[in-house]
C-alpha cells in the first residue's frame, strides 16, 4: 500500500485571536501523485488547512493545535516554514501580491536568491521555468505590463523552482477572469501530468475546478470533513447546495428537467456526463422555444455617455464610445481585465475626466460637475472596501456622507436608520467595523453610498471574494433594491453567473468602445464575441449542443427557473 | 485634468539610470551631507546648479514631479518664512554684523544678513530636491537593494527599503483612489474648500490609506516567508550590477566635491561663508 503524502490525524485546531476552535477532528489523506480539491463555503476553514500544510500556522497564525500532521512522513510540528516550502509550494489567491520581485525572472528566482543560489544559476533557472511555463518573452517585464493569466504562471514558476512535491493552491481562480482561470486550471492539470506531482486545489468554485479531472473532492463545512469522496459520487449526492456551494449548472439543468442524477454517469464533466435517449428528450421538452423581449419604447435615458475618448500615457483607452443607461436597468459591464472598464466608471464619477465627449445625466450635461455634485445622484463602491472606510463604527460610517452635507441631525438619524434596515444592517449599527466580516464590509459601503439616494449604482465586482450563500444575499438584495426603489445599477464584473441571473443587459467593452450591448443569452450563445470580453462559454452551452438545441433557447430556460426557484424560496 | 504621472522607477536608458544603485547611494547621501553642513553660498551655488544639471540629464519630464514640487515647494516656502518669525536676528547673530533695510517692530526687523542666511537655505532646498527625485526615479528598487545590501546593511532592511520604494507608486494611486471615493462622499478636498476644512479632510484618507498599506504589507511578507525569505544570513540578488567605469569615474567626482567642500571651511574658517566682513 502506498504511505500518504499529506496525512491529517484527528486534527483540531483553534486561532490564538478567536474563541471557538476552527477545525474539529479532521481526518484525511492524500496520496503521491494525486489531485484533490478541498471546498467549502467562506469560514468552513479551508484556508485553514492550507495554512497548516504549509506552515503559516504557526508562523504568521499561532494558535492551539491537536492531532498530527504529517507531510512526507514527517511530522510539520518539527518542521519550519521554510523547511516546508521546500515541500509544498503554495501558490496564493491574489498572483499580484505573490508578485514580490520587481521582474517576472527575479519573481521566479526569489525562493532561490533566498537559498542564497549564485547569480548564474538564478538566471539560468529563471529562464528554464519561464521556457517551461511558455513565459519567456516576457521575463524582463514588470508586473503591471502582464495580464492576470501571466501573473499565475509566473507565480507557478516561482514555486515550481523548488522542485517541491506538493502544489497547494489557494483559491487559484479568485482573482483571474472566466478565461485565465481556464488556462490556469489546465496548466495545474498539465504540470500535475508532466511532474509527480500532488496537487492540492483550495476552492469553493466546483464546477470551474472541475474543468479538468480531479480524483478526488474533500468538502469542508463549519470545521468538520463532510465528505471525502470522488467527484462523481459527490456530485450525484447532491451535498454541494446544502453546504451553501454551488453546483455545476449543468447538472442544475437536468435535475431542472426533472432527471434523477444518481441513475445517470459520469455526472462530473460536462462533456462525458452519459446522457441516454430518454434524459435527452426530457431535456429537450424542458427547453423552451423563447419570444424575444419586446423593447418598451418609451424609456428615457437616464444616463448618456456621448462620444468619450480617453487616453492615458499616450495609450487609447476610450475612442469615441457611447453609452446609454435606463432609469431603473440592471446592466453588467465585462470585458477583459485593463480593457477600461474602471476608467469608464471614473469617468462617469468624475474621478478622472474624459479627453473628449459628453455626459449627460437626466438631460443635464454633468462635464462640468464636481465629483460631490455628482454623487448626488452617482454612487460608486469600489471593489476594495478597506479603500472606503474610514469611520470607526458602522452608523457613524453610513451617516458620513449626510454629515459632510450638513443634513439635520434627526433626519440623519432618520436616514441612516432606515438604509440599514434595507441593508440588514441594523443589529449592527453599534458594531466597530473592524469586527466585520469582508461580506458585511461591502454591504456598509455600500449603505454608506446608498444613504445619499442615488439614482446610479455602479458596483465593482461586487461579489468577488465572496462565496455563494454569501453572494446569492448580496445579489438578491441589490435586485430588491432595484425593484423597490427602481434604482439603476451598472456591474463591473467577470461573473457569468450573476450577468446571466440578476441583469437584462450585458455591454462588452473592448477596443475603448462597446462591442456588444445586448440580453446575456445571445452573448452567452455566441463564442466569438465571449471571447472579446474574457468570458469562456458556460457548460449550459456544452450542454445545448450535445443534445442538439439552441443554445440561446437553453439558457434562457434555465435562466427564468432559476429565477422561479429563487422566488420560491 | 488631474491624471497626474506617479513618482517611480521607469527604465530611462541613459548615464544616470546606468550607474550602479550603490554609486546613487552614495552619491546622494555625500553631496546632501556636505551640501547640509557647508553655508558657503558659492559651493551651493555650485551644487545646485551641478544638481538641477544632472535632473536634466536623467531624463525625468517635468511633469512627472509637478505634483509632488508644488508640494515640496509650499512646504519649503512656509519653513522660510517660520525660520524668520522664531529668529528674525539669526542671520545676524551668525554674520556678527547689521545691515538694515526695513526697521520693523522689536526684533522683527528685516537685514541683509537675514535675508542672506535664508537664500542659503532656499539654495540647499533646491539642490537636494532634485537629487533625491534623481535618485528615487532612476533606481531600481532590486538593485538598489543588492547595493545596499553590499555595503553592508542587512537583507532584511535593504529588502523593506526596496518594497517601501517600490509600493510608492501603488501607493499614491491607492491614496488618489480613496481621496476621490471621500469626495464622493461629500469631502470636500479640492481648491473649493476651506484650508481647515480640507486638512481635516485629509486625515480622513490616512484611516482607510494605512488599513489598505498594512493589509498589503501582510500578504507580502507571508508571501517572502512562504519562499523562504530570512531562511539564511546571506542572500543573492538577481539584479545584482557589478561596478562600471563610470561608476568610479562619478564616485571620483563626488569624492571630489565634498573635498572642495571641505577646503571650503578651512577658507572661510568655519562653515559660513561671510559677504559682510
Amino acid at each position: 500500500m502506498k504511505k500518504p503524502i499529506i496525512s491529517f490525524q484527528d486534527v483540531s485546531f483553534q486561532y490564538q485571536s478567536q474563541s471557538e476552535p476552527t477545525l474539529h477532528h479532521l481526518s484525511f489523506d492524500i496520496y503521491p501523485g494525486e489531485k484533490v480539491l478541498i471546498a467549502g463555503a467562506s469560514g468552513s476553514g479551508k484556508t485553514t488547512i492550507s495554512r497548516l500544510m504549509n506552515g503559516l500556522i504557526p508562523s504568521a497564525y499561532p494558535g492551539e493545535l491537536s492531532g498530527k500532521i504529517f507531510i512526507n512522513g514527517e511530522s510539520v510540528t518539527d518542521q519550519t516554514i521554510f523547511d516546508l516550502s521546500l515541500r509544498v509550494g503554495t501558490v496564493l489567491q491574489d498572483p499580484d501580491t505573490q508578485f514580490v520581485g520587481l521582474t517576472v525572472a527575479e519573481d521566479i528566482a526569489f525562493a532561490l536568491e533566498n537559498d542564497a543560489e549564485d547569480q548564474s544559476v538564478l538566471k539560468q533557472k529563471a529562464k528554464d521555468w519561464a521556457k517551461q511555463l511558455k513565459i519567456p518573452a516576457i521575463l524582463n517585464n514588470h508586473p503591471q505590463e502582464i495580464s492576470g493569466g501571466q501573473k499565475q504562471r509566473v507565480s507557478m514558476a516561482g514555486v515550481l523552482v523548488d522542485e517541491g512535491k506538493i502544489l497547494l493552491f489557494d483559491e487559484p481562480l479568485a482573482s483571474l477572469d472566466p478565461i485565465a482561470g481556464r488556462e490556469s486550471i489546465e496548466l495545474i492539470d498539465d504540470m500535475q501530468k508532466n511532474g509527480a506531482t500532488t496537487t492540492v486545489i483550495i476552492e469553493h468554485r466546483i464546477e470551474d475546478v472541475l474543468y479538468r479531472p480531479v480524483d478526488r473532492i474533500i468538502l469542508i463545512d463549519q470545521g468538520k470533513l463532510v465528505a471525502n469522496d470522488t467527484p462523481n459520487t459527490i456530485l450525484k449526492s447532491g451535498i454541494l447546495a446544502k453546504l451553501g456551494l454551488r453546483e455545476p449548472l449543468y447538472l442544475s439543468a437536468l435535475k431542472y428537467a426533472g432527471i434523477d442524477l444518481t441513475q445517470v454517469a459520469d455526472v462530473d464533466s460536462v462533456g462525458k456526463v452519459a446522457l441516454s435517449a430518454s434524459t435527452i428528450s426530457a431535456l429537450q421538452a424542458w427547453v423552451k422555444p423563447q419570444q424575444a423581449r419586446v423593447q418598451t419604447m418609451d424609456v428615457k435615458p437616464m444616463l448618456q455617455a456621448n462620444n468619450i475618448s480617453f487616453s492615458y500615457d499616450s495609450k487609447q483607452v476610450l475612442n469615441k464610445l457611447n453609452l446609454n443607461i435606463n432609469a431603473g436597468e440592471m446592466v453588467s459591464l465585462v470585458g477583459r481585465n485593463g480593457v477600461g472598464k474602471t476608467t469608464l466608471s471614473n469617468i462617469i464619477t468624475g474621478f478622472l475626466h474624459q479627453s473628449s465627449g459628453d455626459l449627460v445625466l437626466n438631460g443635464h450635461s454633468i462635464n462640468e460637475a464636481s465629483i460631490k455634485e455628482r454623487a448626488d445622484h452617482i454612487g460608486y463602491v469600489l471593489q476594495d472596501p478597506n479603500m472606503m472606510i474610514s469611520k470607526n463604527t458602522v452608523s457613524e460610517e453610513v451617516a458620513l456622507g449626510l454629515t459632510l452635507r450638513a443634513v439635520a441631525p434627526d433626519e440623519i438619524e432618520r436616514r441612516v436608520a432606515e438604509t440599514l434596515k434595507v441593508c440588514g444592517l441594523f443589529e449592527f449599527r453599534h458594531w466597530p467595523i473592524s469586527a466585520l466580516s469582508f461580506g458585511q464590509k461591502k454591504r456598509v459601503t455600500i449603505a454608506a453610498i446608498l444613504v445619499l439616494n442615488p439614482e446610479l449604482l455602479i458596483l465593482d465586482e461586487p461579489t468577488a471574494g465572496q462565496d455563494w450563500q454569501h453572494y446569492t444575499e448580496m445579489m438578491t438584495f441589490i435586485r430588491d433594491l432595484n425593484r423597490k426603489i427602481g434604482i439603476s445599477v451598472i456591474f463591473i464584473t467577470h461573473d457569468m453567473h450573476l450577468m446571466m441571473e440578476y441583469t437584462d443587459r450585458v455591454v462588452v467593452l473592448n477596443n475603448g468602445v462597446i462591442a456588444y450591448d445586448d440580453q446575456p443569452m445571445k452573448l452567452f450563445a455566441n463564442l466569438d464575441l465571449l471571447k472579446q470580453a474574457s468570458l469562456v462559454e458556460t457548460s449550459l452551452f456544452t450542454l445545448a449542443q450535445r443534445i442538439k438545441v439552441d443554445p440561446e433557447a437553453l439558457i434562457a430556460s434555465f435562466i427564468n427557473q432559476e429565477k422561479v426557484v429563487q422566488t420560491n424560496e | 485634468m488631474n491624471n497626474n504621472v506617479l513618482i517611480g522607477y521607469k527604465q530611462r536608458d541613459n548615464f544616470v539610470d546606468h550607474l550602479t544603485g550603490t554609486t546613487k547611494l552614495i552619491g546622494l547621501i555625500a553631496l546632501s551631507v556636505i551640501g547640509m553642513v557647508s553655508f558657503d553660498t558659492r559651493f551651493l551655488l555650485v551644487l545646485t546648479i551641478g544638481s538641477l544639471a544632472l535632473f536634466r540629464l536623467s531624463g525625468i519630464k517635468f511633469h512627472e514631479v509637478s505634483f509632488i514640487l508644488s508640494f515640496i515647494t509650499a512646504f519649503s516656502v512656509l519653513n522660510l518664512i517660520a525660520v524668520y518669525i522664531f529668529g528674525p536676528q539669526y542671520g545676524v547673530h551668525l554674520y556678527g554684523s547689521e545691515h538694515v533695510i526695513w526697521q520693523g517692530v522689536g526684533p522683527y526687523n528685516l537685514t541683509w544678513e537675514q535675508l542672506f542666511y535664508e537664500f542659503n537655505l532656499f539654495l540647499k532646498y533646491i539642490f537636494t530636491v532634485p537629487l533625491a527625485l534623481v535618485f528615487l526615479m532612476t533606481t531600481n528598487p532590486s538593485e538598489f537593494s543588492s547595493s545596499l545590501n553590499r555595503i553592508g546593511v542587512s537583507y532584511r532592511i535593504s529588502y523593506a527599503v526596496s518594497l517601501a520604494l517600490r509600493y510608492i507608486p501603488d501607493v499614491q494611486n491607492d491614496y488618489r483612489q480613496i481621496s476621490k471615493a471621500q469626495q464622493a462622499r461629500g469631502n470636500e478636498i479640492s481648491k473649493k474648500g476651506k484650508l481647515t476644512h480640507r486638512v481635516k479632510a485629509a486625515a480622513q484618507i490616512l484611516l482607510p490609506l494605512i488599513f489598505t498599506s498594512l493589509d498589503r504589507i501582510e500578504t507580502i511578507s507571508q508571501a517572502m516567508e512562504l519562499r523562504r525569505f530570512g531562511k539564511l544570513k546571506k542572500r543573492s540578488w538577481y539584479a545584482e550590477k557589478p561596478m562600471k567605469r563610470s561608476d568610479f569615474a562619478a564616485l571620483m567626482v563626488i569624492a571630489l566635491v565634498v573635498v572642495i567642500g571641505i577646503c571650503l571651511f578651512k577658507l572661510n574658517a568655519g562653515r559660513f561663508y561671510d559677504p559682510f566682513r
